[in-house]
């Protein structure tokens, strides 16, 4: 943070960290389904914190789950996870571009690589805001989605039967609710249709788990195959659904985004604020946030 | 193998695979054909990971409560419900059909 030239602005006030606090409060709640649901596919209460503490990617410890919860094998599950987590290396190269975290930041940093992390700080343009997003999104999801798994897995074992309390059908919405984004244009929705129906015709011919890894083969041949017809599309700029670094919860995130992004465009050109001392900046109010951004 | 190790297995493999985005050069991402791999892939794994389960049991395709949760749930997602609407429509969807005597 010593490169900085010009007094950032504080914490509090930061447009980052609070789109990063509010999607960390939003996916952290969001562990209670993971938590019961972990506890009711068979794993145990330290397996299921297991999966959150050292795993932290919400798909991949769905996808291990779903894939137990099917009676599938350990090895199917973990290549379920493994596959689904793909993507992470993808935002940790997006995300190392962009903050060039050293020593014992890139190794934590690493860790909290996930979905909504990189969607915060790939939503904002100032470097020092995208790594405060990066990092309250980041902190604040491991924090939140670990409690709350262990809530949702301490509250699973006293619930009973989770399929009266409607838990599998939750899970359902939200596998739907991650994809339903990425689905914006014909390809994109061929894709998914074509993986559906690979997936129910393998279901009666192979191990449970395993249709999943032969629609994720079959996705990857398509993305490989047709790159050829596509030269123009640069990463993160198709914008049909396809790019791997799409904000998974584009409802409430890129309204957020979108306010935030409002209140940039808006709150511009008061240039004398760039010369004021912090406490006369103050004065402006609300706008001054957004416009030191672009100091 | 005890599920124990899978579990550790996979994590291991989870930070791996995240801390090898940070080591690899960044020109490695310029490549379209492994970006759009790797959104194709993360279509195709949660279309399947949707389908199978709303439908799979076991090595079955089975009609049950679950279906009735990937409706409400796509319902919701149409009308631009927020993340977590969209998942306690579907288990609301689930165990109302299960009170009803949908298995």
């Amino acid at each position: 943070m010593g490169l900085e030239r010009a007094p950032s602005v504080k914490l509090r006030d930061s447009p980052a960290a609070k789109v990063g606090a509010s999607i960390a409060i939003a996916t952290g709640l969001y562990g209670v389904s993971f938590g019961a649901l972990s506890v009711a596919s068979g794993l145990s209460l330290w397996q299921t914190m297991a999966l959150s503490l050292l795993l932290l990617s919400g798909g991949s410890q769905f996808a291990f789950i779903g894939v137990i919860a099917g009676g599938g094998t350990g090895v199917a599950a973990m290549s379920a996870s493994a596959l689904l987590g793909i993507r992470n290396g993808v935002y940790g190269m997006q995300l190392n571009a962009i903050m060039r975290p050293t020593g014992w930041r890139r190794l934590v940093a690493a860790h909290l690589t996930i979905d909504e992390s990189t969607a915060t700080a790939t939503g904002q343009s100032d470097p020092v805001e995208q790594k405060r997003g990066f990092w309250v999104a980041g902190v604040g999801i491991f924090i939140f989605w670990n409690v709350m798994t262990a809530v949702g897995a301490v509250i699973g074992n006293a619930l009973g039967d989770p399929k009266q309390w409607g838990l599998d059908g939750a899970a359902v919405a939200a596998f739907l609710g991650l994809l339903w984004p990425r689905i914006k244009g014909f390809q994109a929705a061929a894709i998914a249709v074509v993986c559906a129906v690979v997936t129910l015709l393998a279901v009666p011919l192979v191990p449970p788990g395993v249709p999943i890894l032969l629609a994720a083969l079959v996705a990857g041949l398509i993305g490989w195959f047709r790159q050829g017809r596509t030269p123009s599309h640069a990463p993160g700029h198709v914008g049909d659904g396809m790019e791997p670094d799409l904000p998974p919860y584009r409802h409430d995130v890129g309204q957020l985004v979108q306010s935030v992004t409002a209140a940039q465009t808006t709150g511009m050109n008061i240039a004398a604020v760039e010369n004021c001392p912090p406490e006369s900046a103050g004065l402006v109010g609300e706008v001054t946030p957004m416009t030191r951004k672009q100091i | 193998m005890n599920l124990w190790w899978w579990v550790l297995i996979a994590a291991a493999i989870a930070y791996l695979t995240k801390l090898l985005g940070y080591l690899v050069p960044a020109k490695i991402l310029a490549n379209p054909r492994m970006s759009r791999v790797a959104g194709t892939l993360t279509i195709g794994l949660l279309a399947s990971l949707t389908v199978a389960n709303a439908a799979a049991s076991g090595t079955a395709v089975v009609l049950d409560a679950r279906v009735g949760a990937l409706a409400a749930a796509a319902i919701a997602l149409w009308l631009k419900a927020p993340f977590l609407v969209v998942v306690l429509a579907g288990a609301l969807a689930a165990a109302v059909l299960r009170l009803g005597g949908w298995p």
